[in-house]
């Protein structure tokens, strides 16, 4: 039963290594090494962003799902990110505006590195330089960092429904997103463009 | 962009990321990550710097080296170098590889080189107020259904469209 690989096994780092091949190997051939494609997403012109980050979602949530009813992997041990309900706001946005403003996210920019855009070389930098930062100021704001904790919560709970209720819903609003988006771009992407 | 291959299907590309993610959980009871790679990057030139900074409990680095362990010696650092090496392989087998400045016309390449850095810099504070970025909180957090995955993943697509038309110029 899964998972396989505790965090103190050393195979856990092939592992990782492993993985970030798949990662960056999927996320360059996705066009995710491009930050004017990853842009469109906020402009209409390619939603690449949306149908690649939405699927994986949905499948890796039914995935995770159905492994757990199978008995292939214990839920309980894996790692579920806490809800600092004001950090996570507040880091959310930050993001946001990093992402519309660099264009690259800091997974994405790895495999722009990786295939010579300079540009990501720069993102890459200044994403160093902002983590430094957070840590040089982190006394100011170690209070909204590590408060509003309503520890590892599940959506599904936070909703008050069952998880495969929240997954059909979800998958059901993904359908729509999917075709929703399909038309604006149709409307807003110039066809001789590619990026 | 000549003679490159085309790109994946966006579709097929999210379904197999999906089961990348759903591999990693099964095999490392974790799932990916690009940002906690420079967490520990900067905790360790931290590290360097001031060994006295690091060694106090009310540093955010602190808690990067209380196994005794290097900072570095850590699975999302490896993930990183990985995504790298992959990420290289896609490009050299689509005939991707080149060494350039993307930018839109519109804009000098300088411009979207400090633009990169501000971008940059950015993601670096959010994703360390939210724990993870887009992969590590967003992606992982949905696929795990944490509420801390929904609420920073509708954080940064919410903030992105309301900066969007400010930053217009920069893209179309």
């Amino acid at each position: 039963m899964g998972p396989l690989l505790t965090m103190s096994n050393e195979w856990s780092y092939v592992a990782a290594l492993v993985i970030g091949i798949l990662f960056g190997f999927i996320l360059e051939q996705a066009g995710f090494s491009s930050s004017r494609k990853l842009a469109g997403v906020f402009y209409g012109y390619d939603f690449a962003v949306i149908r690649v980050f939405f699927s994986a979602a949905g499948t890796a949530a039914v995935g995770i799902l159905y492994f757990d009813y199978l008995g292939w992997l214990d839920v309980s041990q894996i790692f579920i990110n806490s809800l600092y309900l004001g950090s996570t706001i507040v880091g959310g946005l930050i993001m946001g505006l990093g992402f519309v403003i660099g264009g690259f996210c800091p997974g994405t920019s790895i495999a722009a590195v990786a295939i010579g855009k300079v540009d990501a070389w720069f993102f890459v930098g200044g994403t160093f330089l902002g983590v430094l930062l957070f840590d040089l100021g982190y006394p100011l704001y170690k209070g909204l960092v590590n408060g509003y904790n309503y520890g590892p919560v599940k959506i599904h709970e936070t909703l008050g429904m069952s998880a495969e209720i929240f997954i059909s819903l979800f998958a059901l609003i993904a359908v729509i997103v999917f075709a929703v988006t399909a038309l604006v771009q149709k409307k807003v992407s110039d066809p001789t463009k590619t990026y | 962009m000549n003679g490159s291959k085309k790109y994946m299907n966006p579709y097929f590309a999210g379904f197999i990321l999906g089961l990348l993610i759903l591999a990693s959980y099964f095999f490392t009871g974790d799932g990916l990550g690009a940002s906690g790679a420079y967490k520990r990057a900067a905790a360790k030139l931290e590290g360097f710097v001031s060994p006295s900074y690091v060694e106090n409990p009310e540093s955010s680095a602190y808690k990067y080296f209380t196994d005794g362990q290097d900072p570095l010696k850590n699975r999302l650092v490896f993930m990183v170098l990985g995504a790298m090496v992959g990420g290289f392989i896609s490009g050299s087998v689509a005939n991707r590889l080149k060494i350039r400045v993307e930018h839109s016309p519109k804009i000098t390449a300088k411009t979207r080189l400090i633009a990169a850095v501000i971008g940059g810099a950015l993601f670096g504070m959010g994703a360390s107020f939210a724990r993870g970025c887009t992969s590590g909180a967003g992606l992982n957090g949905m696929a795990t259904l944490a509420t801390s995955g929904f609420v920073v993943v509708m954080a940064i697509f919410g903030m992105g469209y309301a900066a969007a038309y400010f930053f217009r110029k920069l893209w179309i």
